[in-house]
């Protein structure tokens, strides 16, 4: 992997900015610089998005043979969350309990490691959620 | 110009251990330790969890409370002695997570506990002189103790921010004042991974010295006396010294009880001072009056004299999680997995 590959979408990955189309008002994630609805009567009518971080758990797996960069987290919550603007991204859940975790359960984002490039690489920051609070 | 705290926020890692697990893996009476220490938990971070994270929540917990714009943002310092990196600043992901970037000056901060304060000096500074309209100053730490060593007993992990600025100040900066000498009670060497430290060379002549030094210099500029405050934060490397270090300057238990955390949370390094100080801002009135003094090994203090001010009355507290809140929301965890998740034990190449 790439530090550029990871850096330039260091913006979307820390603060969940979407982008909004200006002419059919689909919302993508992470941000497109053309809609994937109106293709060329988006150009130049592309808007930055902010979402709210705010979702709820629309399925969910708990991962139990994990990468080698997860070990230390093992078994840990992965769900596809279901933002409140209606976009569905992947992410980690956190401070829950295994047995706690149930779809439809509302969360939150929070801002965690992601993992890292090896003990001298770089390491990635980005959204993970934790139940709401 | 009046210069002071406009916003401010915490973060406590979740997870927790207690003197007695620690004690019963390396043989010795961690109860009796932790009774000594005045400790009975220590904050231990998620292995996904570290000064960088620790200052995002923080951070973003006292944007959540304020209407500034944080374009208007100046300046950010986070001081610890944690870093993730060695070279490449914590605060550039810090302003970059609170989209205070790109005209912003930033640098990170180092001096044992202390560097959270010197941040606060430093906006104080800036701020006060013009140079920045609000300057953002964090104190915050994953610190770490070696291994069956007394440290291991209290060090922890947590954080704080303050936004520092000169409208609608929540309580205001009246005076700072510091106490520096060299003096070698802790240290870590670059590439260490664990402090050293001078043992009982620790209390008198570096915790004891300074903090006494720089509490009487305060309240002599200030012009004050321990009665006139209602809340006072000293610096926690345990819950022992504190205590003691506020009755010898004439405090009472009343006065440091609501900014006392390390016997719930260990010591926090760089993140004591500031999260005492946030626990007092979640509870203090207008008018309040704090007397605040962090210490950092090496040594040196910093004494602050706050002033709660009306406008506490409209600052929305409620949008981010009080210290107490975090303290409350806890599970404690066993040796083997704080062992695990704070990367005491050797992974085999590829493993985090």
């Amino acid at each position: 992997m790439t530090v550029a590959r990871f850096w330039r979408e260091n913006s979307p990955r820390y603060n969940l900015k979407a982008s909004k189309c200006g002419n059919c008002g689909k919302v993508s994630f992470p941000p497109r610089t053309v809609c994937p609805e109106c293709h060329r009567k988006s150009i130049g009518k592309m808007q930055e998005f902010q979402l709210s971080g705010k979702g709820e758990v629309y399925s969910f797996s708990i991962v139990h043979d994990a990468p080698a960069q997860f070990q230390n987290q093992k078994p840990y919550i992965v769900a596809m969350i279901k933002l409140d603007e209606g976009i569905m991204v992947t992410g980690q859940v956190i401070d829950c309990e295994l047995d706690k975790v149930e779809i439809g359960m509302r969360v939150w984002a929070s801002f965690r490691k992601l993992g890292e490039e090896g003990p001298g690489g770089v390491i990635h920051y980005g959204y993970k959620f934790h139940p709401e609070l | 110009m009046d210069v002071g705290i406009v916003s401010y926020g915490a973060y406590i890692p979740r997870y927790r251990i207690a003197p007695k697990e620690i004690g019963r893996v390396w043989g010795s009476d961690g109860e009796a330790m932790g009774k000594n220490l005045m400790i009975f938990s220590k904050s231990v971070p998620s292995p996904d969890e570290d000064v960088i994270t620790i200052s995002v929540a923080a951070a973003r917990s006292m944007m959540k409370r304020t209407d500034v714009n944080p374009k208007d943002i100046g300046a950010l310092y986070v001081g610890s002695e944690s870093h993730p990196y060695a070279v490449k600043p914590t605060g550039t992901i810090v302003a970059e997570a609170i989209e205070a970037s790109p005209e912003i000056t930033v640098a990170d901060y180092e001096f044992a506990c202390k560097a959270g304060t010197a941040a606060i000096q430093t906006c104080m500074g800036l701020v006060g002189s013009g140079m920045v309209k609000y300057g953002v100053a964090i104190g915050a730490d994953t610190s770490q103790g070696a291994p069956g060593d007394a440290l291991e007993y209290s060090a922890s992990a947590g954080g704080a921010a303050f936004l520092i600025g000169s409208d609608k100040i929540i309580a205001k900066l009246n005076l700072t004042y510091s106490y520096t000498t060299d003096t070698p009670d802790f240290w870590r060497r670059e590439g260490q991974p664990y402090p050293s430290h001078g043992g009982r060379f620790t209390g008198e002549p570096a915790y004891f010295k300074h903090m006494t030094a720089c509490a009487l210099g305060t309240m002599k500029k200030a012009g004050t006396k321990p009665t006139d405050y209602k809340y006072a934060i000293f610096h926690q490397p345990n819950g022992k010294f504190p205590s003691r270090v506020a009755k010898q300057l004439g405090f009472t238990d009343e006065q440091i009880k609501t900014g006392l955390l390390t016997p719930y949370i260990g010591n926090t390094y760089s993140g004591a001072v500031p999260l005492g100080l946030s626990a007092v801002l979640d509870e203090a009135k207008p008018g309040d009056r704090i007397f605040a003094i962090a210490y950092g090994s090496g040594a040196g203090c910093d004494g602050f004299d706050i002033t709660v001010t009306n406008e506490i009355t409209n600052y929305k507290r409620e949008n981010a999680p009080s210290v107490k809140f975090m303290i409350d929301n806890n599970k404690f965890i066993d040796y083997a997995t704080y062992a695990r998740y704070r990367g005491k034990i050797r992974m085999k190449e590829g493993g985090e």
